[in-house]
């Protein structure tokens, strides 16, 4: 039996942001998954917004996290190599709403947050082709977009780099408190910690009532959205929001770090049973394009390439980040929803002191930088006919739409939380996340995964177990007509 | 920089013929294919009725490939760049290409011509509504899957979308073993070809169900069910008539896009029906040198069309790198009364004759097709039955264009 200091259970981007944050120190810890890779849940299928912070009332968890989170996002993001970009966000209003934004405004200032109230004039200047009935709008030049799963991969990849272990497709059936800490017993193996963290997102339920701890109420909330083709890239320069209602902050447009342009989410209530099967409705995309027709009419929904939902999890109006009062050493991460993707690098940091508090963990001196890596996008010409001289599987793109090559998809498969399903190939390097979607690189990407994990094609996997893309084999061909 | 008078981007069965056209002319030709072998999507067709116009008989995709493949590698006028694909080419003609044995290639152009096929349309595009489960494919990448790769991709299946990759694999599934058990069709006609219905649906007694859709999928890891509904004239589907059918497989057969993200930015004029270039009769695009031909122009129903399409455009870029394409006045033409396109968009004045390509917007029966200019009709054409999915032309002679032409059907 496995023993660890500090066991983290749930693989999104709060669970990866504490699991790096512990690699900083001297400890041995793990981060157990049930999916097949990290950033499976709420971490894949959200905005991928970085919050300014006005939102969140003042003297909550939220905003504490939020503001801290954000100041996070610019150095945290060029030393993981994760897209983020700071465009800046508007709240718009038409007439009649500026009480709206001045109450917005107040609580930005009281939250430290840098914010304006701004008019048609200077709206129209930043966003062209905004509703002509947008009068005022709260904006947030230091708002940002960011990729959530490459970010929330990327922390796993450095914590990994960086002597923390993770284990996937190994879902939690057990928890047992110990004389000194937890034994934690999952499909596959058995695990001992001094300190377990509950990261688990939407099962962060389960997870408390293995070990007999409590959770208040849940609610889920599944949200559809649209991505547009890079071609729409432009019709868009900020995140535009609504003004907020009870529902949350409303349908937004935005760019997205990759160049894409993403409009959602919708706010439909669904029961725990039904909190990870993401289904996109009819009614949920007629509502996004409702929203957006709001904002910035001359969207072009004929350039959508993906539609996909995604449940953000509450637990009433805060975060609930707090170790148990029943059971020492044992941390929970409930209702982390937005603007959670903001905080959690701040959550992450956190978390990890206080474990380190608990357990008298040191830091290490320093932590390994994950090395950098090719990029044919991103690449000069120069560096483009070096790469390819020294291995010519970077010259060899695989997916034409985003011009990925066979060497980036390589590295991801080997990479040190490595790539094992055609969707983790994706998150990692965008191959298939273009306008064919996959079309024409779906069945190379998979030949290349078949060859790199040594198994036959009919067993590559989209994601989880049971998603095999081409499970049998051609055997009579024409023959049997 | 290499320097040739005609790069052809894309080694499908345009952009070969494009190169044996040229060839014709005495050009010296690159081919910058993007996959490990010239043919294109020709390569995983394995059924036949290829070439019955073309050749005179039927042949499989690949044997239809491989006469054309046979002539471009004996020729040393041509340059095959394998594995090749195009980063970007600019308005004078400098094309900037990147492959794992030559690294970058830049190459300046005499003139280009694209050939760069379509790609399907898949299921984001649609914004199919439900899960996101394994199970839902593309026609043409199930097709790439079982023919090329060898593998199935599933045994229970439902089609949405009538196009004619979605009838070939109905077929080829079922000859697998899989049940094949609806191809559902949003439109009330379908838009491939009806010997394909024909011999790929009703020979297998797999329904066709017009004016029907897919409304949501379900499943978590991999699909097991679709529910298809009827829609009313304007496509909104009734859902008070859902009706659920369990199944492991979706194939989306619901249309083709040619593929011209290379021109995105560029000065080359586009058409909003076609999503291909607009050409004169040589094939040439708005910007000079720049020619289009086979699927990246407009989508073809017939292989053999594709070929004498490319045949044309190969031999009039090789005029043009040698300065000998005549120029001259153009004509408009434009489709009305019930065609939906036609292409080429201009015409010269002068001599000779052009043939035009045109596509109606529904299934039209006894219809006369006039062709006209300056109000004259100088083409007359009765039709028995005419369908979008299979395209029509009509030859007339440039002589008789004195103005802007129109296309039209009539009772």
């Amino acid at each position: 039996m496995k023993k660890y200091d500090v066991i983290v259970i749930g693989g999104g981007v709060v669970g990866t942001a504490i699991l790096r944050s512990l690699a900083a120190y001297n400890a041995k810890v793990l981060l157990l998954e049930k999916s097949s890779d990290v950033a499976t849940g709420a971490s894949r299928a959200n905005s991928g917004i970085v919050h300014a912070g006005y939102d969140a009332e003042t003297g909550t968890k939220k905003a504490y996290f939020n503001v801290k989170g954000a100041a996070m996002y610019p150095a945290l993001t060029r030393e993981l190599r994760v897209p983020y970009r700071m465009v800046g966000s508007l709240v718009a209003a038409k007439e009649g709403g500026l009480p709206a934004i001045k109450a917005l405004y107040e609580r930005g200032v009281a939250n430290g947050v840098k914010v304006e109230i701004i008019e048609r004039a200077r709206i129209e200047a930043l966003e062209p082709n905004i509703s002509p009935e947008i009068r005022y709008a709260l904006y947030a030049p230091e708002a940002g977009v960011v990729s959530p799963y490459k970010l929330t991969i990327a922390q796993a990849d450095h914590a990994v780099q960086n002597g923390a272990e993770i284990r996937l497709e190994e879902k939690v059936v057990s928890i047992k408190k110990t004389e000194d800490g937890y034994l934690v017993v999952t499909e596959k193996a058995q695990y001992v910690a001094s300190y377990l963290i509950n990261a688990a997102g939407a099962g962060a339920v389960e997870i408390n009532a293995l070990l007999g701890e409590s959770t208040p109420e849940m609610k889920h909330a599944v949200g559809d959205y649209y991505i547009l083709d890079s071609k729409a890239a432009g019709v868009v320069n900020t995140v535009v929001f609504p003004l907020p209602d009870e529902k949350g902050k409303g349908i937004l447009v935005a760019p997205t770090a990759d160049g894409n342009v993403i409009l959602g989410p919708t706010s439909r209530v669904v029961p725990h049973d039904e909190a990870e099967v993401n289904a996109v409705t009819r009614e949920g995309l007629a509502l996004v394009r409702e929203g957006v027709g709001k904002l910035i009419p001359k969207v072009d929904l004929r350039s959508v390439i993906r539609v996909y939902a995604g449940t953000r999890t509450a637990v009433g109006g805060d975060f609930i980040i707090e170790e148990s009062c029943k059971f020492k050493n044992y941390f929970m991460l409930l209702g982390i929803c937005s603007p959670g993707l903001t905080s959690a690098p701040a959550i992450g940091e956190y978390v990890a002191a206080e474990a380190a508090k608990s357990l008298a963990l040191t830091k290490k001196e320093k932590m390994l930088p994950l090395p950098d890596r090719f990029h044919l996008t991103k690449a000069t010409d120069d560096e483009i006919k070096d790469k390819v001289a020294s291995d010519p599987a970077f010259g060899r793109i695989v997916c034409r739409c985003e011009k990925v090559t066979e060497g980036e998809i390589l590295a991801a498969i080997h990479s040190p939380l490595p790539a094992h399903t055609v969707d983790a190939v994706k998150r990692r390097v965008r191959a298939g996340m273009g306008r064919c979607q996959g079309g024409f690189c779906r069945p190379r990407v998979m030949e290349i995964l078949s060859r790199e994990l040594n198994i036959p094609l009919s067993e590559v996997r989209l994601g989880e177990k049971g998603s095999e893309i081409a499970p049998y084999e051609v055997k009579d061909g024409y023959g049997k007509i | 920089m290499e320097r040739f008078d005609v790069v052809i981007i894309g080694g499908g069965p345009a952009g070969m013929a494009a190169a044996l056209g040229a060839r014709e002319k005495g050009a010296s030709v690159a081919i910058l294919e993007r996959d490990d072998r010239l043919g294109g999507i020709l390569n995983q067709c394995i059924h036949n009725g290829f070439g019955l116009h073309y050749f005179g008989e039927e042949l499989t995709g690949p044997e239809y490939a491989k006469r054309f493949r046979d002539q471009v590698t004996k020729d040393d006028g041509i340059k095959v760049y394998l594995e090749a694909m195009v980063l970007s080419l600019t308005e004078d003609r400098l094309v900037r290409a990147i492959s794992p044995t030559a690294g970058l290639i830049e190459i300046e152009a005499g003139s280009i011509v694209l050939a760069m096929g379509c790609r399907e349309r898949s299921a984001g595009a649609i914004a199919l509504a439900g899960t996101r489960p394994a199970g839902i494919y593309t026609a043409g990448m199930a097709q790439r899957l079982s023919n090329i790769d060898g593998y199935l991709v599933g045994k229970e299946v439902v089609i949405l979308g009538s196009g004619d990759i979605g009838l070939i694999m109905a077929r080829r599934m079922t000859s697998e073993g899989a049940k094949v058990k609806l191809v559902a069709e949003i439109m009330p006609f379908s838009s491939g070809l009806k010997r394909n219905i024909v011999q790929c649906l009703n020979d297998y007694d797999i329904p066709l169900r017009y004016s029907t859709t897919v409304t949501r999928v379900e499943g978590e890891n991999r699909l097991t069910g679709v529910y298809v509904a009827p829609v009313d004239e304007r496509m909104n589907p009734d859902l008070s008539r859902e009706e659920y059918i369990p199944c492991d497989t979706l194939l989306l057969s619901v249309g083709l896009i040619p593929e011209n993200d290379l021109l995105n930015g560029s000065k080359v004029e586009m058409s909003r029906i076609t999503n291909g270039a607009v050409v004169d009769e040589y094939r040439q695009t708005s910007v000079p040198g720049i020619f289009s031909a086979g699927n990246v122009l407009h989508v073809h129903d017939l292989v053999d069309n594709v070929s004498e399409e490319a045949f044309v455009a190969g031999r009039s870029a090789a005029g043009f790198a040698r300065g000998e394409l005549s120029g001259g006045d153009t004509v408009n033409v434009l489709p009305s009364q019930g065609v939906r396109y036609a292409l080429p968009q201009r015409i010269h004045k002068g001599e000779g004759k052009v043939k035009i390509y045109f596509r109606v917007d529904r299934v039209y029966k006894g219809r006369t097709v006039l062709v006209t200019s300056n109000d004259e009709v100088v083409k007359r054409k009765k039709t028995l039955v005419m369908a979008p999915g299979e395209m029509q032309n009509i030859e007339i002679d440039k002589s008789l264009i004195k103005g802007d032409i129109s296309i039209i059907t009539e009772e």
